[in-house]
């Protein structure tokens, strides 16, 4: 009996010692991460980053068209992929729930889902870029928002999927059309958790590099011209961290702390409209 | 006890299930049913689990039509019209065939919307008689008095029963001829229940009720005809006071004493 109970008290500190050990290794590297970034991209911080466009090597200059840019085409892919994605992913959970093109297409936003990036940025190439032949913020505006959609399809199915089927009895209940039930109760019962997927989309697209690369490209100045070439913090930071230039490779650090930080801000109002929904 | 055949002629029939019978793909779940539901008068559908009750009861306002593969055969025949054909529109059939659900369900708006919502849907009213029949229909829940001074918060704040007659008060409001209720009172107190009750009595003089219930003194309490199923047959449908004081089948009586189910 006792040798029974102290072995299980063995293994239960051995156990509690690994989940330990392995958190705090994986919040080490994280605090490593995030401290190297909050300690590099504050030293370039300045008025300036806000107010310069971005410099030839050599002379100051701060981020402000590509701030602009990304806050641009961020905003422009989220607009144009959010609707698509909520509108598939109602299809999914409350039209199509139980159809064949419902497995097919479920099964395909998946794949979207964890397609690599780049692939995503070839394709618009491909079908816009080299059509068009010129790179252009419109063709970046594209890539991000087929990004988008693959993520805000999952939460709104998921999300859809939350609100319980008695709810929606009730209200067929009551004689409400289909699209009564869909727009005026099941939506109003999942709000924040299709809010959250958006915001989570966004996070998600702020960062990319790759699928700009191919399409929106980058631009030295200011621009606010969907037709022309766009610069956008990943992608200067991507040209600016591989330098040979100091300074460069400053501003790189304080645009990687910015989309950092904005992300952060992002999930953690993601969290916080997640968290006042599970109150009520 | 009264044996003999009632005096009274038996009041009108509102809906009268003809040879009814249910799938659920290829399980059958109802096996001939036939049954009237006599207007202005409650009717219980009593049973163990599993006999097809609720099944009936989502029949009469075509609630499994919401889901595929559900099916059903026979004729539901309401005011000289059969409610199962396919052309029968059926959200305007659930206008008049109103629904309360075992759990409490309501929407996530204020107490005022959960009514105002289902009324406007069918009728364009100002705001003053929108108003009024807020009231009226709160009224006629027994809720009037506990939300006229918080009409404009949740209704997910209320408590259980009182949820459970905000539920009842949304299918009054649009007015139906036939309200179901299935196992309305199990999620709910001793309390609660009581209220619920006297709310369905006063009910039935204005609408034509079905009831599903686990509860046999609910059932008694509440109804004037009451049917017996048994494993998706009717085994056994009359008044109340017969069915429960001198029921005519074994199994009816086997139920009903708790000698099994």
């Amino acid at each position: 009996m006792m040798s029974l109970y102290s072995s299980r008290r063995r293994a239960n500190a051995i156990a509690t010692t690994l989940c330990w050990g392995g958190a705090i290794f994986g919040l080490a590297w994280l605090l490593l991460i995030l401290g190297t970034l909050v300690f590099e991209g504050l030293r370039g911080l300045s008025l300036d980053v806000f107010t310069q466009t971005t410099p030839p090597p050599g002379s100051a200059g701060g981020l402000l068209n590509a701030i602009a840019g990304s806050l641009v085409m961020t905003t422009l892919g989220v607009a144009l992929g959010a609707p698509l994605g909520v509108l598939a992913g109602t299809y999914l959970a409350e039209y199509g729930r139980y159809t064949k093109l419902a497995l097919v297409v479920r099964f395909i936003n998946d794949i979207l889902l964890s397609a690599p990036s780049i692939v995503v940025g070839l394709f618009v190439y491909t079908v816009m870029v080299a059509q068009m032949g010129h790179f252009s913020a419109i063709s970046g505006v594209v890539a991000l928002a087929m990004l988008v959609i693959p993520v805000v399809v999952r939460t709104t199915e998921d999300m859809l999927l939350l609100v319980p089927a008695s709810l929606r009895e009730a209200s067929a209940a009551l004689g409400l059309p289909r699209a009564h039930v869909v727009t005026r109760v099941a939506y109003r019962a999942a709000k924040a958790g299709l809010v959250t997927g958006v915001l989570l989309a966004v996070a998600r697209v702020s960062g990319e590099t790759a699928p700009l690369l191919f399409t929106a490209l980058n631009n030295q100045f200011w621009s606010t011209d969907l037709n022309a070439p766009m610069a956008s913090l990943p992608v200067v930071i991507f040209q600016f961290a591989l330098s040979p230039y100091k300074d460069w490779r400053q501003l790189a650090w304080t645009g990687a702390l910015l989309i950092t930080v904005a992300v952060l801000v992002l999930s953690v109002a993601a969290r916080a409209i997640s968290h006042r929904k599970s109150q009520t | 006890m009264n044996l003999s055949p009632s005096p009274h002629p038996p009041p009108p029939v509102k809906v009268a299930v003809r040879k009814l019978d249910f799938y659920y793909g290829e399980t059958r779940a109802l096996n001939s049913i036939t049954l009237p539901l006599h207007a202005h008068h409650v009717t219980a559908f009593i049973g163990p689990s599993g006999c097809g009750k609720s099944t009936l009861l989502r029949v009469l306002n075509r609630m499994y039509d919401l889901y595929p593969g559900q099916r059903a055969e026979g004729e539901v025949v309401m005011d000289g019209a059969n409610i199962l054909h396919p052309a029968v529109d059926v959200n305007v059939l659930r206008s008049r065939v109103g629904m309360v659900f075992q759990k409490p369900t309501p929407f996530p708006m204020s107490i005022y919307d959960n009514i105002a919502f289902g009324i406007k849907l069918y009728e364009r009213l100002g705001k003053r008689d929108l108003d009024e029949r807020v009231e009226e229909a709160l009224r006629g829940a027994a809720l009037w008095d506990e939300v006229k001074d918080k009409l404009h918060k949740s209704g997910l704040g209320l408590s259980g029963g009182q949820q459970q007659r905000l539920c009842i008060a949304r299918s009054v409001a649009i007015r139906p001829e036939v309200i179901l209720f299935d196992e309305p009172c199990s999620a709910l107190d001793p309390i609660s229940t009581a209220k619920i009750e006297e709310l369905i009595d006063e009910l039935s003089e204005s609408y034509t009720i079905a009831i599903v219930t686990h509860n046999m003194q609910q059932a008694a309490r509440v109804s004037d005809y009451a049917a017996f199923m048994y494993l998706g047959e009717l085994v056994e449908f009359g008044e109340t006071t017969g069915v429960f004081t001198a029921p005519k089948e074994q199994k009816t009586s086997d139920y009903i004493t708790g000698r099994f189910g």
